[in-house]
């Protein structure tokens, strides 16, 4: 379902076949579709992504006030690697984004095979998982910075009930950004799930049936027919996963505001930071930093998943 | 014995999902309902006194209506960007699909880059300011219909390529322009995918706080988000008009998906894994 289900379009051009008749002469396919379709969106996706990430690689060279710009060289890329605050924000980014995107992908897939198998009340399931979804990162991050409270929050009631010494969940410095993670996996799950549930729908009933006829165990099922053909799906929530998990910023600035000390800021909250105190071009810097991370992630990782998929 | 195991399995599943996902929003609503001195206890409890209504009537009294205001700016931003960025997405996703050639390539190209690499920051204030939009309602509108129309065109160009390109030839032939074509033939064919474009966007849009936090800020625009983030340091120990604060702009999100459920799954799904 997932590969080259396009329905097959006439590839050879119409006219090729039968000339169109007079009255329509100068309306071939081309003016059909108008180029001038394309520019509005294209427009402002030149003026407001083009223009700015084009000219943030030159300010990101610059001591830089917005009306005003003086050219530094790498200064800004020098402080950003040496200070250890700033390189900090940079390993935290990796590693949240791998924290994330990993939970996001392992419980994602475990309930899409939970809720696509015989289950009962599947809809509640399925619209209990998906909720969180659409809760601001703004609430949730409020909400369980009450739930993660050291003393009072419920979580740590809950294991005080069953004898256990919970941690201070955003005021240990070891813990906060994992805590964070943790919370953004909550929130974000709902949609890999039903991506994978997707995914999963099109794997065909029978190969499951022969298998089983043949003696395979689940584990052999879910090994050599689920994980290979739920392929193009994982492909789709890594990707997404990794790049919200590397830009993200509303959750971790709402919960810990980078903090305690400097253990939970990541690349975005630096820019906003930076911003904030009127660094303009070394928060620019971020941002290249930001991108270039994003790319050199995102682009090998698609072409990998795509030779994987074209090797099956 | 087989379907016993089923029903042992879907109960547990119900008793984690419920406390996992469903016990903290019944905890946001458990305390948006208390006194608050009762709130500030962070119990899971049952409140002595039930006084959701008196603590949003109070929410809404905060700071000379703010929160009104708060709901006129984000229901203003959310529509507009919403509708704009759906046409337009359509459109480029429309002529995307159909035509090959150097500048639909570059569309193409442009597309997927915004989609994936994070726009910056600064810079964009700068731009903002050039044109004069900086801290304006539609500069901010702009920002979001450029932030959101990389993922919807994806969609409709996935959505387009099901659509067989006879229609449109038989409409052209029957003399349609192309406007006519699109907005009369096409359009109204891609409803589903329109469905699932709005709601999806419209959540993001409502829900967003980095872009008005940087983009538009200030108190006269201040959007839903910020003021909750704002709310926050200001009412410390009033937990409960916190509570009902989240309480209130968490119900247009969930009213929407009450109504279009299965068209978001099934949209978004399509999207997903067919894009």
């Amino acid at each position: 379902m997932t590969v080259g289900t396009t329905p097959v379009a006439p590839a050879a051009p119409a006219p090729a076949e039968h000339p169109p008749p007079r009255r329509q002469r100068g309306r071939s396919t081309r003016s059909r579709y108008p180029l001038w379709f394309l520019l509005p969106g294209g427009g402002l996706l030149v003026l407001l992504f083009v223009v700015p990430t084009a000219t943030s690689f030159y300010f990101s060279l610059t001591r830089w006030t917005l009306f005003d710009s003086t050219f530094i060289g790498l200064e800004n890329y020098v402080t950003f690697f040496q200070d250890p605050q700033l390189f900090g924000s940079f390993v935290h980014t990796l590693v949240y984004a791998v924290i994330t995107s990993v939970g996001k992908v392992v419980a994602g897939l475990a309930l899409a095979i939970l809720l696509n198998g015989r289950i009962i009340a599947r809809g509640y399931l399925r619209a209990v998982v998906f909720f969180p979804v659409l809760v601001s990162a703004v609430g949730v991050g409020i909400t369980f910075k009450v739930l993660f409270d050291p003393f009072d929050g419920l979580i740590n009631r809950a294991l005080g009930v069953v004898g256990i010494d919970g941690p201070g969940w955003l005021t240990n410095p070891d813990l906060a950004l994992a805590s964070v993670a943790m919370v953004d996996i909550w929130k974000g799950v709902g949609v890999s799930t039903l991506i994978f549930m997707a995914g999963l729908v099109a794997i065909p009933r029978d190969y499951y049936e022969s298998a089983h006829i043949d003696g395979a165990t689940d584990w052999q099922l879910f090994r050599f027919i689920t994980l290979p053909l739920v392929g193009p799906a994982t492909m789709t929530v890594v990707i997404l996963n990794v790049i919200s998990g590397l830009r993200s910023f509303e959750l971790i600035w709402t919960m810990t505001g980078g903090g305690p000390g400097f253990t939970s800021d990541v690349l975005a909250s630096v820019i906003y930071k930076k911003y904030q105190a009127g660094l303009y071009g070394l928060s620019t810097a971020g941002n290249v930093v930001m991108f270039v991370v994003v790319a050199a992630i995102t682009i090998p990782l698609y072409r990998w998943f795509r030779r994987r998929e074209v090797a099956q | 014995m087989r379907s016993h195991s089923h029903i042992v399995r879907g109960l547990v599943a119900i008793a984690v999902s419920t406390i996992v996902f469903l016990v903290p929003f019944a905890f946001i609503v458990l305390t948006a309902s208390k006194t608050s001195a009762e709130a500030s206890q962070f119990e899971f409890s049952w409140p002595g006194d039930f006084v959701l209504l008196r603590n949003i009537a109070e929410v809404f009294k905060v700071r000379d209506f703010v929160i009104v205001r708060a709901f006129i700016n984000s229901t203003t931003l959310t529509v507009s960007s919403v509708v704009v960025m759906v046409v337009l997405a359509a459109m480029m996703g429309y002529v995307v699909q159909r035509r090959t050639g150097l500048f639909t390539n570059a569309a193409r190209m442009l597309v997927l880059a915004a989609l994936i690499v994070p726009s910056a920051v600064v810079p964009t204030i700068w731009v903002l300011q050039a044109l004069g939009l900086y801290k304006q309602m539609l500069g901010m509108i702009l920002i979001e219909v450029t932030g959101g129309l990389p993922f919807c065109v994806l969609l409709c160009s996935a959505f387009v390529a099901t659509i067989p390109r006879e229609l449109d030839e038989a409409a052209a032939l029957d003399g349609a322009g192309p406007l006519r074509v699109f907005f009369r033939v096409i359009l109204p064919l891609l409803k589903p995918v329109v469905v699932t474009m709005v709601v999806v966007q419209s959540v993001a849009v409502f829900n967003d706080f980095t872009g008005p936090l940087y983009f538009l800020p200030g108190d006269e625009n201040a959007t839903v988000q910020a003021t909750l983030f704002n709310f926050q340091s200001q009412t410390l120990s009033q937990w409960n008009l916190l509570f009902a604060d989240i309480l209130l702009i968490t119900v247009p999100p969930l009213v929407l998906y009450v109504f279009f459920n299965r068209q978001i799954v099934e949209g978004m799904v399509n999207g997903a894994v067919k894009g």
